[in-house]
């Protein structure tokens, strides 16, 4: 708002919009686009809009160009369009990729999550449904929730309300270590600030989350145990490292985020949540990545897969729920759909 | 194994002639340092390489030493503790109010200094952790009010054997003989043998030595590991106390009476000989053969300097200057990374 007013006052003939209601409660949206109307009405300002949020630019704008990889695709008057049609347009030619997953029986119910609502009202009465054997997809624009919900999942956040089931049985997530005592793990977004320790090596980057296993009484480390075992490891998920003494920082972000995978292996997680997983990964490790959680979901696992990537989310998974701001506002069987139809979900179509 | 090609997608850093001695000297410097000194110090003083003295000089870093250690595992988690001074004066405190005020037996006093100690690590945790005050600052307040209870305790005077107590009280508990051995050679040596070696053994070969250094290279990552890291960050103000108690307790052996601020003093050198001993043989993180490493060179500039009659007053610009550089080498290294 003070960026706002700080631009009127200065008196210029255009304003642009990047993204503006992003932060804004839908209270503070409602004014937003109550003053920039009166902008554009009565002292004749050019406004342009930026927004991912599709509604929102079908209420306020005269006009809509869409872009694409860089590029302007089209400029239209908004009375000549509608929402299905401008994602169709942002996704150019819709291209419906195999579905590559082979299909392994799924099992019983391993996560009932209920009513989630996190402390800061962002996530409001998420409830998701996780089998064992199944790879359930998030999918959403950045903002929309599939990070908070993950980590509230993981006890990172706190929630206000909601319970989380796993096997039936009613488990508290109060923070991270009680999380991964449950069964529970997470790879998160931010890989080198949260997924690797980037300064140590390879090894105990391996053993961190599973360290217990590794000791003797007093809990005295037992070195060659845990190398032994990363060595398994690197040559099981193909980890580019010289040894597992490299500092993990000088791995590419691939390797990286197979470090940050590789570790909790050698726990009990019975249910693995990966945020973004593919996030600044080069190719050939991303296939990688996804066999291993198609094996991991074989073995009997349950897997969240958050991703704002919506190709990814249709090769991998087996269902998909759809986040809008903070909720969940659809559940779609990955085979019976697209990414039209993913996009109008999560760009706040009903 | 099979031979892997060793290809790193990482471009390899261009590395200018300067670096690998650079790096030497970073990794190394301490130890070339205290060799240098002891050279210096042996061709200008004849007395200074005499046996008494070098154990003179050993005696003479053991307090620092032990208060130094705690210091080394509350900057394992990458905090800060400030407070061990007044918590070694505290110690000091006690311990002496114990034997000449109340009588009690040397085990008990010293046990129950130390436990009454822990009261100002579980106020440090508490504000660190929980509050979520900067450890620097936190620890900064809890120096002072640690100050401020100890001389409060002792009615803002000294308590020596013989001492009437402010109120007029007269005392008669004397400090035991067994007490006083504790600084005398060999056994302050052995003491802080014992410390040193402890927790180097702690902080290199557990489980919770790996976790603290986690702690302090990621907090966050180390969290979502699972880790319970309010609880290691708990433990090491734990150990920070406990050891500068110590420290302040062995102080109260040598110099067998309570005074004002006694272990002020040592915050300095400690502070000096912890970050010294970060960059000691290239490990880049606090550890506690660096710690004895920086706190022999502490001891021997001292001892070096006292015995070429530089003034007691001026040794302060030196040992700052060294505290200075032991700063520039962590930091720099740092930044490099």
């Amino acid at each position: 708002m003070v960026l706002i007013a700080r631009a009127i006052v200065h008196e210029r003939k255009f304003l642009i919009l990047d993204e503006p209601t992003a932060p804004l409660s839908n209270r503070e949206t409602a004014e937003l686009f109550r003053i920039v109307r009166e902008l554009s009405k009565n002292q004749g300002l050019g406004i342009i809009f930026i927004s991912h949020r599709l509604p929102e630019l079908f209420e306020i704008c005269e006009a809509i160009s869409i872009m694409k990889d860089g590029k302007m695709i089209t400029t239209e008057a908004i009375k000549s369009i509608n929402q299905k049609k401008v994602i169709e347009l942002m996704l150019g030619k819709s291209f419906n990729e195999a579905h590559q997953k082979h299909q392994i029986p799924i099992g019983n119910t391993l996560l009932k999550v209920t009513n989630l609502t996190d402390e800061a009202n962002f996530l409001k009465n998420v409830s998701v449904v996780v089998k064992e054997h199944e790879i359930v997809g998030i999918a959403g624009l950045v903002g929309a929730g599939k990070t908070e919900l993950c980590k509230a999942i993981f006890g990172e956040n706190a929630n206000s309300s909601g319970e989380i089931y796993l096997k039936n049985k009613l488990v508290v997530n109060q923070n991270p270590s009680q999380a991964v005592k449950n069964g529970f793990a997470l790879v998160p977004e931010e890989r080198r600030k949260e997924g690797v320790l980037v300064d140590e090596p390879v090894f105990t980057n391996l053993t961190a989350a599973s360290l217990k296993r590794f000791t003797l009484p007093f809990s005295i480390l037992k070195p060659d145990r845990e190398r032994e075992k990363a060595r398994k490891l690197i040559e099981s998920l193909g980890i580019k490292t010289p040894n597992e003494n490299q500092k993990v920082s000088l791995l590419s972000g691939g390797n990286q985020q197979k470090v940050a995978v590789g570790k909790w292996l050698l726990t009990d997680a019975e249910l693995l949540m990966f945020d973004e997983p593919t996030k600044g990964v080069d190719v050939g490790a991303k296939g990688d990545i996804f066999d291993l959680i198609t094996k991991l979901a074989e073995e009997g696992k349950g897997i969240i897969y958050a991703s704002s990537e919506l190709n990814e989310i249709l090769n991998v998974t087996d269902r998909i729920y759809v986040m809008y701001d903070g909720q969940i506002v659809k559940e779609l069987v990955t085979s019976e759909t697209n990414e039209e139809e993913i996009l109008f979900y999560s760009t706040g179509g009903q | 194994m099979e031979q892997r090609a060793l290809k790193i997608d990482n471009p390899i850093k261009k590395e200018s002639p300067w670096q690998k001695p650079l790096n030497f000297i970073n990794n190394w410097g301490t130890v070339i340092a205290i060799v240098v000194l002891i050279v210096f110090f042996a061709v200008a003083v004849p007395q200074f390489m005499t046996g008494s003295n070098i154990v003179n000089i050993m005696r003479s870093i053991s307090i620092v030493t032990i208060i130094a250690i705690g210091l080394t595992v509350s900057l394992t988690v990458n905090g800060f503790d400030l407070s061990i001074g007044s918590t070694a004066t505290l110690a000091n405190s006690l311990v002496v109010s114990f034997f000449v005020w109340y009588s009690l037996p040397t085990g008990i006093s010293i046990a129950l200094a130390l436990i009454l100690a822990l009261s100002v690590a579980l106020f440090n945790a508490f504000l660190i952790v929980k509050i979520k005050i900067p450890d620097l600052f936190a620890t900064l307040a809890t120096m002072f009010i640690v100050e401020g209870v100890a001389m409060t305790y002792t009615g803002g005077g000294s308590i020596s054997v013989g001492m009437p107590r402010l109120d007029g009280t007269p005392t008669n508990g004397t400090i035991p003989s067994a007490f006083a051995l504790i600084s005398q050679t060999p056994y302050i040596i052995i003491l802080m043998l014992i410390v040193v070696g402890s927790v180097y053994f702690f902080l290199k070969h557990t489980k919770h030595g790996r976790y603290l250094y986690m702690i302090g290279g990621n907090i966050e990552a180390s969290r979502l590991s699972g880790i319970p890291v309010n609880r290691y960050r708990t433990l090491a103000y734990v150990i920070s106390a406990l050891l500068a108690a110590l420290g302040g307790v062995v102080l109260a052996s040598q110099i067998g009476s309570a005074q004002i601020n006694a272990g002020g003093g040592y915050l300095m050198p400690a502070v000096a000989a912890a970050f010294i001993g970060s960059s000691f043989a290239g490990q880049g993180k606090p550890n506690a053969i660096g710690t004895l490493v920086g706190a022999t060179l502490i001891g021997i500039l001292e001892n070096g300097l006292v015995m070429m009659s530089v003034p007691y007053y001026s040794l302060n610009i030196i040992k700052g200057a060294v505290l200075a550089l032991a700063l520039a080498s962590t930091y720099y290294t740092r930044r490099k990374n």
